[in-house]
């Protein structure tokens, strides 16, 4: 089966382990990627906090090149992308004039039929029910999931799932045999794009997250967004010193406690690539 | 002061050039305090969310000058929790995006936040000259421009053993087409 991908520029550089645990668990699912042609950045918080126009065009873009390819669905891994790409949508659908002005713009035409979706959705509809046969390994680990902003909000335009106390990632965990635990930071903001121009503030919010986290007894937090990724794991050595603190919690990518699960090695769904070493303690697994 | 009615004689405050610009109708906030109460970032604020929407209501070109001369515009994260929580819809976010681009129009921009829009040029420019942004290239580019040479050097190393940074930029096929939407889109708002 072949479906559209927008891998955006975090996956191709800095979130390379995302990247290739998506990878890796299309491939375990005979699902082939077929990548939305001559893609461009989304704009990020740059461009919206700079250009209005920008913030709409580039993100315009591509999904017109994903629709002028035939491709219906897109997955966008990463959640800032996903946020601009949708949110673009939604604006450009409900304005018929800026839809023409950016069409105008980007000298394309834009219809606004592409279905976009976050990792989370493409693993509910691709993968979840083709799971329980492949589990090789439960990962029977206590977690917290989280969700941050952008794939939850404004709800009023992605529909998506409950803004505050999100399920559809507990839910994902749950199937592969982890006990997703209730905890208060699951969709505050990690600091996002200020890791390099604030990275102290970044240290601030990401510290809370992380601390929530092993104080609720979690072994991983889980992650769809190479931001908070970044954030929490990259990061992990200026939190420390920010909050005088030694946090060893690991962060996984979903894609990648899936995979694990499935039997794929810890190189295969990009582990070895973390800042903060992935060392879950082997548990007994009662048979299935 | 604009009132919260229909009326067509160009309304010239802030909050009129918010409304034009984005929709975004400052009048409709009661002062609940949602949003600041939060906004993962209030207390590292000059004026929390709530208090911005205050300052525009009274249409005081004093306090106008502080908002535009504010680092609270430039620390939002656009993290959305604010307009999440928002009982009259007043969209934040979409407000602080613009006033960000007044700020900036205005030269007005915080001394504290120039570090922050320095980044946002270097990542803009990153997409211009290659369509993608070139994660290297941008955090060079952003040391020139803030001076900040040493700091993130420590990142590096690790960065670079576990295959996280490319050193040559992936340039797009349509490069063009990305620098005539650069050109082509309108730098200074209608108003």
């Amino acid at each position: 089966m072949k479906i559209g991908l927008y891998p955006g520029c975090s996956l191709n550089g800095s979130a390379r382990d995302y990247n290739e645990s998506v990878f890796a668990l299309a491939k375990a699912f005979d699902i082939e990627f077929e990548q939305v042609p001559d893609w461009n950045c989304c704009g990020a918080t740059a461009a919206h906090n700079m250009n209005k126009e920008l913030s709409l065009a580039l993100p315009a873009r591509i999904l017109a090149a994903a629709e002028k390819h035939g491709l219906a669905d897109v997955v966008v891994p990463c959640a800032a992308c996903y946020s601009r790409l949708a949110v673009t949508q939604h604006e450009l659908l409900h304005d018929p004039v800026l839809r023409n002005r950016v069409s105008e713009i980007i000298g394309m035409e834009f219809k606004g039929t592409t279905n976009i979706m976050n990792v989370i959705q493409f693993v509910d509809k691709f993968i979840v029910d083709k799971l329980e046969p492949k589990i090789k390994k439960k990962f029977n680990y206590n977690v917290a999931c989280y969700y941050g902003c952008l794939m939850v909000r404004p709800a009023k335009i992605l529909k998506y799932d409950r803004p505050e106390d999100p399920q559809s990632m507990d839910e994902a965990m749950r199937k592969i045999g982890a006990t997703a635990l209730d905890w208060g930071y699951k969709v505050e903001c990690c600091g996002a794009g200020l890791s390099v121009s604030k990275t102290d503030m970044v240290s601030k919010l990401s510290g809370k997250i992380i601390e929530d986290a092993t104080y609720r007894g979690a072994e991983a937090i889980i992650v769809a967004c190479p931001m908070c990724h970044s954030n929490l794991d990259m990061r992990r050595g200026d939190i420390n010193k920010f909050w005088n603190n030694k946090f060893t919690i690991p962060v996984i990518y979903l894609t990648q406690a899936i995979g694990l699960a499935i039997g794929l090695t810890a190189k295969e769904v990009g582990l070895k690539r973390h800042f903060v070493a992935v060392n879950l303690p082997k548990k007994e697994v009662e048979s299935a | 002061m604009s009132s919260g009615t229909h009326h067509h004689e160009v309304d010239n405050s802030l909050a009129g050039k918010v409304r034009h610009n984005t929709q975004v109708h400052a009048q409709r906030c009661y002062q609940c305090g949602k949003c600041s109460a939060g906004c993962p970032l209030s207390a590292d604020m000059d004026y929390p969310p709530s208090l911005v929407l205050r300052m525009l209501q009274t249409g005081d070109p004093v306090l106008e000058d502080k908002i535009l001369r504010s680092y609270t515009i430039w620390v939002c994260l656009s993290c959305e929790m604010c307009i999440q929580r928002c009982p009259m819809e007043v969209d934040i976010p979409v407000m602080m995006d613009y006033l960000r681009q007044e700020s900036i129009r205005q030269k007005k921009v915080n001394p504290k936040a120039k570090n922050i829009v320095s980044f946002h040029k270097s990542f803009l420019d990153s997409i211009k000259y290659t369509g993608r942004l070139f994660e290297f290239g941008l955090v060079v580019d952003y040391k020139m421009r803030s001076w900040k040479m040493f700091q993130d050097i420590t990142l590096m190393p690790g960065m670079i053993s576990r295959g996280k940074l490319h050193f040559i930029p992936e340039r797009i096929k349509g490069i063009k087409n990305i620098s005539n939407i650069f050109t082509k889109v309108s730098k200074e708002d209608k108003k």
